[in-house]
């Protein structure tokens, strides 16, 4: 190992370490928000995964993010099953879901794939609510756990730290560079040998996997959950923004996304409830045009004007 | 090097598009060793018939097989496996990669599968080797054309294929590049590299070829060495139409 990547090592134990003390400082309000973030760390870090390196652009997070909290709750509702091992099964069942999905959809490309996507998740949210009010009866469901908002915390913690880890592996694997060569030119990497289907399926299965084990693990912060609720659009479209806005080239720059864009969108909605769709769509529109490759080329950018 | 076993062949490829029929039961075989040119007149199927052979194409009929195991159901990536490598008609550059990864490239899935240091140290070898060493560190966009066809053909290389399929590599080169890019070829078919070339300059044809094969309108009109063939009234004719 390189003294880089020993530097990196440290850093990210370090704040891995400040990040797991902030339950023992931090107010209620605090901590909830810090949840957010945590949540939002895990999921458009796993989603930048697979979309940062391919550049396709997937619009289903949240429904695999659905599945993790609508399976928990349906099991401990209506079958008295428990909260491990329903967060066990989720994710399983999101991958296998994933599967299918990629299978049937990457062979798509570009726009056709986004829209693919969010079609897709709307037809998940419906078909679930449509099971739910036609046949397990129109009611919510009831996740009820001796879990503190602080259990909550550490737990996504700890799903993030699996998540950079993977994330850090993956960059130094063969996996990690077919996929970045299927981003730069995906007629070239199958004449070099890639099975790209299989690697694009992979990795859209890893990031449906988390996105499910963030759903099950926050469940139990809601108590009460309906489809519509955790089936929302608008979590996948947080998602892709707050990692546009981080960046996606680095395995870090969807953290330095997701914390500012956390607490802007926390004080949006605790005070402009109404305009937070307007400050969502404002917002895509500004890091599309203002900073295309997030904060993480915006530093690139400055550190070559500095050597210069 | 002398010419051993067969390695490639070609049986009555026929690739239809609706109803043009763009390669029309093409047969040859390519042996080790051999550099075997594919010319014709412009629109007569010769990238049709590379495409074919990498995979990129599927035949509508006919039959492609290395080494007896037939190649034309496979996949792209298949075929690259069992170590087929192409450049491109037009150079195909993996613009966020480094020089040395666009060469890691295309050794790392392929037949040879390197990776770690050794493939590194392979991909530097081969850029020196190819006359990239200068380059090396350079960003890719800040190559030159024929650097980019070279980095290219490095990236090919990389996978230390059995067969290595040019399309048209010295395409849009000038003329002292053009000297450097034939040079270039002909030091790897000393190697003994088992080569199909697609190409439009005659002097490459002559100077590299042992065999090479003409097409015109999808079909085969002639095949032997390029001075035959080249002379041959039927070859003058699609070339440069009747007097």
């Amino acid at each position: 190992m390189r003294t880089n990547d020993w530097q990196s090592i440290v850093i990210a134990v370090v704040l891995f370490a400040l990040a797991a003390i902030v339950p023992f400082i931090a107010n209620g309000y605090q901590l909830s928000v810090a949840v957010t973030a945590v949540m939002y760390v895990g999921l458009a870090t796993s989603w930048a995964l697979f979309s940062g390196p391919t550049h396709y652009i997937s619009l289903a997070s949240g429904a695999f993010f659905g599945v993790g909290g609508y399976l928990v709750a349906t099991g401990m509702s209506d079958y008295n099953l428990s909260f491990w091992l329903m967060a066990a099964i989720a994710p399983l069942v999101a991958a296998v879901l994933a599967i299918l999905i990629g299978l049937a959809t990457l062979r798509l490309s570009g726009v056709y794939f986004v829209i693919f996507t969010l079609g897709l998740a709307e037809m998940v949210r419906n078909l679930v609510s449509w099971i739910q009010n036609n046949f397990l009866g129109s009611r919510g469901l009831y996740v009820l756990t001796d879990f503190t908002e602080a259990h909550i915390y550490w737990m996504l913690l700890g799903v993030c730290a699996i998540i950079f880890i993977f994330g850090w592996w993956l960059g130094r694997s063969r996996l990690g560079f077919a996929l970045r060569i299927i981003g730069n030119d995906e007629a070239v990497a199958k004449h070099v040998g890639i099975n790209t289907a299989w690697s694009k399926v992979i990795l859209f299965m890893t990031t449906g996997f988390f996105a499910a084990l963030i759903g099950a693990i926050i469940a139990p912060r809601y108590s009460y959950i309906e489809p519509n609720q955790v089936f929302s659009p608008e979590l996948s479209f947080l998602v892709v923004i707050m990692a546009l806005l981080g960046g996606t080239q680095r395995l870090w720059g969807p953290l330095v996304g997701v914390i500012p864009f956390t607490l802007v969108w926390e004080f949006i909605n605790s005070n402009f409830s109404n305009f937070s769709t307007l400050f969502l769509g404002l917002a895509f529109l500004l890091i599309v045009y203002v900073i295309p490759r997030g904060f993480v080329g915006l530093l690139q950018t400055w550190g070559e004007k500095i050597r210069t | 090097m002398t010419i051993g076993r067969t390695l490639l062949q070609v049986n009555g490829a026929t690739k239809r598009f609706g109803g043009l029929i763009a390669v029309n039961g093409m047969s040859f075989d390519v042996k080790e060793h051999e550099v075997m040119g594919i010319i014709g007149p412009n629109g007569s199927g010769k990238t049709t018939m590379m495409n074919l052979i990498s995979g990129e194409l599927r035949v509508t009929s006919g039959r492609i097989s290395m080494q007896g195991s037939s190649l034309s159901d496979l996949p792209p990536h298949q075929i690259a496996r069992l170590g087929i490598a192409r450049t491109f008609q037009l150079v195909r550059i993996l613009p966020s990669l480094s020089v040395i990864e666009n060469v890691i490239a295309g050794g790392a899935f392929g037949h040879a599968k390197k990776w770690g240091s050794g493939a590194r140290f392979f991909a530097e070898s081969l850029l020196e080797k190819l006359g990239l060493a200068e380059q090396m560190y350079q960003p890719v966009d800040a190559l030159t054309y024929i650097d980019q066809k070279r980095l290219e053909l490095a990236r090919a290389l990389a996978s230390e294929p059995q067969v290595l399929l040019l399309d048209e590599w010295l395409a849009g080169l000038n003329p002292t590049e053009l000297q450097v890019g034939i040079d270039l070829i002909s030091s790897l078919r000393d190697e003994g590299r088992t080569i199909i070339l697609v190409e439009h300059v005659m002097d490459a044809i002559r100077s590299l070829c042992d065999r090479c094969v003409v097409m015109n309108s999808g079909k085969k009109i002639a095949e032997g060495q390029p001075s035959e063939v080249l002379s041959d009234p039927e070859v003058v004719r699609a070339y440069l139409g009747d007097e």
